[in-house]
Protein backbone atom coordinates (compact mmCIF):
# COMPACT_ATOMS: atom_id res chain seq x y z
CA UNK A 1 0.00 0.00 0.00
CA UNK A 2 1.17 3.45 0.86
CA UNK A 3 4.81 4.02 1.57
CA UNK A 4 6.97 6.98 2.49
CA UNK A 5 9.84 8.43 0.52
CA UNK A 6 12.38 5.61 0.15
CA UNK A 7 15.85 5.10 -1.25
CA UNK A 8 14.45 4.02 -4.62
CA UNK A 9 12.51 7.27 -4.87
CA UNK A 10 15.65 9.31 -4.23
CA UNK A 11 17.49 7.42 -6.99
CA UNK A 12 14.54 7.65 -9.41
CA UNK A 13 13.98 11.39 -8.95
CA UNK A 14 17.74 12.03 -8.89
CA UNK A 15 18.22 10.31 -12.25
CA UNK A 16 15.27 12.19 -13.79
CA UNK A 17 16.59 15.47 -12.38
CA UNK A 18 20.03 14.71 -13.82
CA UNK A 19 18.60 14.04 -17.28
CA UNK A 20 16.49 17.20 -17.15
CA UNK A 21 19.42 19.36 -16.06
CA UNK A 22 21.68 17.97 -18.79
CA UNK A 23 19.05 18.62 -21.47
CA UNK A 24 18.41 22.06 -20.02
CA UNK A 25 22.14 22.85 -19.94
CA UNK A 26 22.65 21.80 -23.55
CA UNK A 27 19.61 23.83 -24.57
CA UNK A 28 20.76 26.89 -22.63
CA UNK A 29 24.33 26.96 -23.93
CA UNK A 30 23.57 25.88 -27.49
CA UNK A 31 20.93 28.55 -28.02
CA UNK A 32 20.70 32.16 -27.02
CA UNK A 33 22.27 33.78 -30.11
CA UNK A 34 20.43 36.85 -31.32
CA UNK A 35 18.47 35.99 -34.46
CA UNK A 36 18.15 38.11 -37.57
CA UNK A 37 14.82 37.04 -39.04
CA UNK A 38 11.38 35.98 -37.91
CA UNK A 39 9.51 33.36 -39.90
CA UNK A 40 5.74 33.23 -39.59
CA UNK A 41 4.13 29.93 -40.54
CA UNK A 42 0.43 29.22 -40.75
CA UNK A 43 -0.81 25.63 -40.90
CA UNK A 44 2.71 24.39 -41.52
CA UNK A 45 3.34 26.65 -44.51
CA UNK A 46 5.55 29.74 -44.51
CA UNK A 47 3.38 32.86 -44.36
CA UNK A 48 6.21 35.38 -44.46
CA UNK A 49 9.78 36.19 -43.37
CA UNK A 50 10.53 39.51 -41.68
CA UNK A 51 13.69 41.20 -40.49
CA UNK A 52 14.07 41.68 -36.74
CA UNK A 53 16.15 44.83 -37.18
CA UNK A 54 13.31 46.62 -38.95
CA UNK A 55 10.47 47.84 -36.69
CA UNK A 56 7.17 46.82 -38.25
CA UNK A 57 3.69 45.51 -37.58
CA UNK A 58 2.67 42.28 -39.30
CA UNK A 59 -0.99 41.42 -39.65
CA UNK A 60 -1.42 37.66 -39.97
CA UNK A 61 -4.55 36.86 -41.96
CA UNK A 62 -6.31 33.53 -42.42
CA UNK A 63 -7.35 32.04 -45.76
CA UNK A 64 -10.53 34.15 -45.74
CA UNK A 65 -8.52 37.37 -45.40
CA UNK A 66 -9.50 38.00 -41.79
CA UNK A 67 -6.73 39.23 -39.49
CA UNK A 68 -6.31 36.65 -36.70
CA UNK A 69 -3.01 37.74 -35.12
CA UNK A 70 -0.94 40.91 -34.99
CA UNK A 71 2.82 40.60 -34.59
CA UNK A 72 4.85 43.68 -33.64
CA UNK A 73 8.60 43.81 -34.31
CA UNK A 74 10.48 46.44 -32.30
CA UNK A 75 13.97 46.76 -30.69
CA UNK A 76 15.09 43.50 -32.31
CA UNK A 77 12.25 41.57 -30.68
CA UNK A 78 9.04 40.09 -32.02
CA UNK A 79 5.94 40.15 -29.82
CA UNK A 80 2.43 38.91 -30.45
CA UNK A 81 0.22 41.88 -29.59
CA UNK A 82 -3.23 40.72 -30.62
CA UNK A 83 -5.08 37.49 -31.28
CA UNK A 84 -8.74 36.78 -31.95
CA UNK A 85 -8.81 33.52 -29.96
CA UNK A 86 -10.38 33.45 -26.49
CA UNK A 87 -7.44 32.17 -24.45
CA UNK A 88 -4.81 34.70 -25.68
CA UNK A 89 -1.99 32.38 -24.67
CA UNK A 90 0.22 33.60 -27.51
CA UNK A 91 -0.29 37.24 -26.50
CA UNK A 92 0.86 36.40 -22.97
CA UNK A 93 4.03 34.76 -24.21
CA UNK A 94 7.10 36.92 -23.88
CA UNK A 95 8.71 38.72 -26.81
CA UNK A 96 11.24 36.61 -28.71
CA UNK A 97 14.64 37.52 -30.13
CA UNK A 98 17.04 34.55 -29.74
CA UNK A 99 17.52 31.93 -32.42
CA UNK A 100 14.90 29.16 -32.43
CA UNK A 101 12.65 30.85 -29.90
CA UNK A 102 9.03 30.76 -30.93
CA UNK A 103 5.53 31.98 -30.20
CA UNK A 104 2.74 29.55 -30.90
CA UNK A 105 -0.96 30.28 -31.39
CA UNK A 106 -2.62 26.88 -31.29
CA UNK A 107 -6.21 27.83 -32.25
CA UNK A 108 -5.05 29.68 -35.37
CA UNK A 109 -2.22 27.22 -36.19
CA UNK A 110 0.25 30.11 -36.29
CA UNK A 111 3.91 29.70 -35.33
CA UNK A 112 6.39 32.58 -35.18
CA UNK A 113 10.05 31.56 -35.02
CA UNK A 114 13.33 33.45 -34.87
CA UNK A 115 16.02 32.23 -37.25
CA UNK A 116 19.30 33.35 -38.71
CA UNK A 117 19.31 31.70 -42.11
CA UNK A 118 16.92 32.02 -45.00
CA UNK A 119 16.40 28.27 -45.04
CA UNK A 120 14.26 26.99 -42.20
CA UNK A 121 16.16 26.75 -38.96
CA UNK A 122 16.44 22.99 -38.68
CA UNK A 123 19.98 23.02 -37.27
CA UNK A 124 18.97 23.53 -33.69
CA UNK A 125 17.00 20.30 -33.68
CA UNK A 126 19.17 18.09 -35.86
CA UNK A 127 21.86 17.89 -33.21
CA UNK B 1 -32.45 -2.17 0.39
CA UNK B 2 -29.96 -4.89 -0.45
CA UNK B 3 -26.26 -4.53 0.18
CA UNK B 4 -25.28 -4.47 -3.48
CA UNK B 5 -27.33 -1.44 -4.46
CA UNK B 6 -26.18 0.35 -1.33
CA UNK B 7 -22.59 -0.18 -2.42
CA UNK B 8 -23.40 1.08 -5.89
CA UNK B 9 -25.01 4.21 -4.52
CA UNK B 10 -22.05 4.95 -2.33
CA UNK B 11 -19.59 4.44 -5.16
CA UNK B 12 -21.59 6.71 -7.47
CA UNK B 13 -21.66 9.45 -4.85
CA UNK B 14 -17.91 9.11 -4.28
CA UNK B 15 -17.18 9.36 -7.99
CA UNK B 16 -19.34 12.49 -8.23
CA UNK B 17 -17.45 14.13 -5.38
CA UNK B 18 -14.07 13.28 -6.91
CA UNK B 19 -15.13 14.56 -10.32
CA UNK B 20 -16.36 17.81 -8.77
CA UNK B 21 -13.08 18.13 -6.88
CA UNK B 22 -11.06 17.62 -10.07
CA UNK B 23 -13.16 20.24 -11.87
CA UNK B 24 -12.69 22.76 -9.06
CA UNK B 25 -8.93 22.18 -9.20
CA UNK B 26 -8.99 22.94 -12.94
CA UNK B 27 -11.05 26.05 -12.30
CA UNK B 28 -8.76 27.34 -9.56
CA UNK B 29 -5.80 26.76 -11.83
CA UNK B 30 -7.52 28.84 -14.50
CA UNK B 31 -8.13 31.70 -12.03
CA UNK B 32 -4.55 31.92 -10.81
CA UNK B 33 -2.30 33.21 -13.56
CA UNK B 34 0.72 30.92 -13.39
CA UNK B 35 2.31 32.90 -16.17
CA UNK B 36 5.89 31.82 -16.71
CA UNK B 37 6.03 33.27 -20.22
CA UNK B 38 6.40 29.81 -21.64
CA UNK B 39 3.42 27.97 -23.10
CA UNK B 40 2.27 24.87 -21.29
CA UNK B 41 3.87 25.46 -17.89
CA UNK B 42 1.15 24.90 -15.32
CA UNK B 43 0.95 23.62 -11.77
CA UNK B 44 -1.33 20.70 -12.60
CA UNK B 45 -3.49 20.88 -9.48
CA UNK B 46 -5.91 18.29 -10.85
CA UNK B 47 -3.18 15.74 -10.64
CA UNK B 48 -3.58 15.78 -6.85
CA UNK B 49 -7.03 14.24 -7.30
CA UNK B 50 -5.74 11.73 -9.88
CA UNK B 51 -2.84 10.59 -7.68
CA UNK B 52 -5.08 10.41 -4.61
CA UNK B 53 -7.61 8.26 -6.48
CA UNK B 54 -4.90 6.07 -7.97
CA UNK B 55 -3.71 5.17 -4.48
CA UNK B 56 -6.91 5.25 -2.44
CA UNK B 57 -9.71 4.30 -4.83
CA UNK B 58 -8.55 2.42 -7.91
CA UNK B 59 -6.97 2.65 -11.34
CA UNK B 60 -10.18 2.43 -13.40
CA UNK B 61 -11.93 5.06 -11.30
CA UNK B 62 -8.94 7.42 -11.46
CA UNK B 63 -8.82 7.08 -15.25
CA UNK B 64 -12.55 7.80 -15.63
CA UNK B 65 -12.42 10.94 -13.50
CA UNK B 66 -9.28 12.14 -15.27
CA UNK B 67 -10.78 11.81 -18.77
CA UNK B 68 -14.33 12.95 -17.96
CA UNK B 69 -12.91 16.00 -16.19
CA UNK B 70 -10.96 16.99 -19.32
CA UNK B 71 -14.09 16.79 -21.49
CA UNK B 72 -16.36 18.67 -19.07
CA UNK B 73 -13.85 21.44 -18.33
CA UNK B 74 -12.98 21.65 -22.03
CA UNK B 75 -16.62 22.04 -23.05
CA UNK B 76 -17.36 24.54 -20.27
CA UNK B 77 -14.34 26.82 -20.50
CA UNK B 78 -12.22 25.80 -23.47
CA UNK B 79 -12.43 24.66 -27.03
CA UNK B 80 -11.86 21.52 -29.07
CA UNK B 81 -8.13 22.08 -29.44
CA UNK B 82 -7.87 22.65 -25.72
CA UNK B 83 -9.51 19.28 -25.08
CA UNK B 84 -7.18 17.53 -27.53
CA UNK B 85 -4.20 19.20 -25.90
CA UNK B 86 -5.27 18.19 -22.38
CA UNK B 87 -6.13 14.64 -23.46
CA UNK B 88 -2.64 14.15 -24.88
CA UNK B 89 -1.08 15.18 -21.58
CA UNK B 90 -3.71 13.59 -19.35
CA UNK B 91 -3.71 10.13 -20.92
CA UNK B 92 0.07 9.81 -21.32
CA UNK B 93 0.59 11.00 -17.76
CA UNK B 94 -2.02 8.58 -16.46
CA UNK B 95 -0.52 5.59 -18.29
CA UNK B 96 2.96 6.34 -16.95
CA UNK B 97 1.68 6.79 -13.40
CA UNK B 98 -0.50 3.67 -13.45
CA UNK B 99 2.39 1.53 -14.77
CA UNK B 100 4.91 2.89 -12.25
CA UNK B 101 2.47 2.42 -9.41
CA UNK B 102 1.81 -1.17 -10.51
CA UNK B 103 5.56 -1.84 -10.45
CA UNK B 104 5.25 -1.14 -6.71
CA UNK B 105 8.87 -0.09 -6.24
CA UNK B 106 8.28 3.63 -6.00
CA UNK B 107 6.36 5.93 -3.69
CA UNK B 108 3.68 8.34 -4.79
CA UNK B 109 6.07 11.31 -5.04
CA UNK B 110 8.10 9.50 -7.72
CA UNK B 111 4.91 8.45 -9.48
CA UNK B 112 3.70 12.04 -9.47
CA UNK B 113 7.05 13.35 -10.76
CA UNK B 114 6.98 10.90 -13.68
CA UNK B 115 3.36 11.87 -14.31
CA UNK B 116 4.19 15.57 -14.38
CA UNK B 117 6.96 15.04 -16.92
CA UNK B 118 4.83 12.70 -19.05
CA UNK B 119 1.99 15.25 -18.99
CA UNK B 120 4.18 17.95 -20.48
CA UNK B 121 5.64 15.57 -23.07
CA UNK B 122 2.13 14.53 -24.15
CA UNK B 123 0.96 18.12 -24.44
CA UNK B 124 3.93 19.30 -26.44
CA UNK B 125 3.63 16.36 -28.86
CA UNK B 126 -0.04 17.18 -29.50
CA UNK B 127 0.90 20.86 -29.93
CA UNK B 128 3.57 19.90 -32.47
CA UNK B 129 0.99 17.82 -34.37
CA UNK B 130 -1.70 20.52 -34.26
CA UNK B 131 0.47 23.30 -35.65
CA UNK B 132 2.42 20.74 -37.74
CA UNK B 133 5.69 22.29 -36.75
CA UNK B 134 8.70 21.08 -34.83
CA UNK B 135 9.39 24.60 -33.57
CA UNK B 136 7.09 23.94 -30.65
CA UNK B 137 9.65 21.45 -29.39
CA UNK B 138 12.04 24.32 -28.68
CA UNK B 139 10.77 24.67 -25.12
CA UNK B 140 10.97 20.93 -24.48
CA UNK B 141 13.85 21.13 -21.95
CA UNK B 142 12.06 23.80 -19.92
CA UNK B 143 8.87 21.75 -19.90
CA UNK B 144 10.77 18.67 -18.71
CA UNK B 145 12.16 20.42 -15.65
CA UNK B 146 8.86 22.22 -15.03
CA UNK B 147 7.03 18.88 -15.07
CA UNK B 148 9.53 17.46 -12.61
CA UNK B 149 9.17 20.35 -10.16
CA UNK B 150 5.39 20.61 -10.31
CA UNK B 151 5.11 16.82 -10.13
CA UNK B 152 7.20 16.81 -6.97
CA UNK B 153 5.03 19.45 -5.28
CA UNK B 154 1.83 17.69 -6.30
CA UNK B 155 3.27 14.38 -5.09
CA UNK B 156 4.07 15.83 -1.66
CA UNK B 157 0.54 17.20 -1.32
CA UNK B 158 -1.02 13.97 -2.56
CA UNK B 159 1.01 11.87 -0.13
CA UNK B 160 -0.30 13.93 2.79
CA UNK B 161 -3.85 13.73 1.48
CA UNK B 162 -3.70 9.96 0.95
CA UNK B 163 -2.87 9.47 4.63
CA UNK B 164 -5.21 12.12 6.01
CA UNK B 165 -8.21 11.17 3.89
CA UNK B 166 -7.87 7.45 4.45
CA UNK B 167 -10.75 7.44 6.94
CA UNK B 168 -12.98 8.71 4.11
CA UNK B 169 -11.62 6.83 1.10
CA UNK B 170 -11.75 3.51 3.01
CA UNK B 171 -15.54 3.80 2.93
CA UNK B 172 -15.48 3.50 -0.86
CA UNK B 173 -14.35 -0.10 -0.62
CA UNK B 174 -16.74 -1.17 2.15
Amino acid sequence: MHRKFGKKDVIFIGVLLGICLIVLGVWYFAGGKQGALVVVTREGEVYGTYSLSQPQTVKIKNSKGKTTNVLVIRDGKADMKEADCPDKLCVHQKAISAENESIVCLPNHVVVTVTNSKKEGMDGFAQ
Amino acid sequence: MDLHSKQLWRKTAFMGVFLALAMICSYIEMLIPFDFGIPGVKLGLTNIVVVLMLYSIGTKEAFCVSVIRIFIVGILFGNLIGILYSLGGGILSFLVMALLKKGNHLGCISVSVAGGIAHNIGQILIAALVVSSHYVLYYFPVLLIAGLLTGFLIGLLAQELIVRLRFLTEKYHE
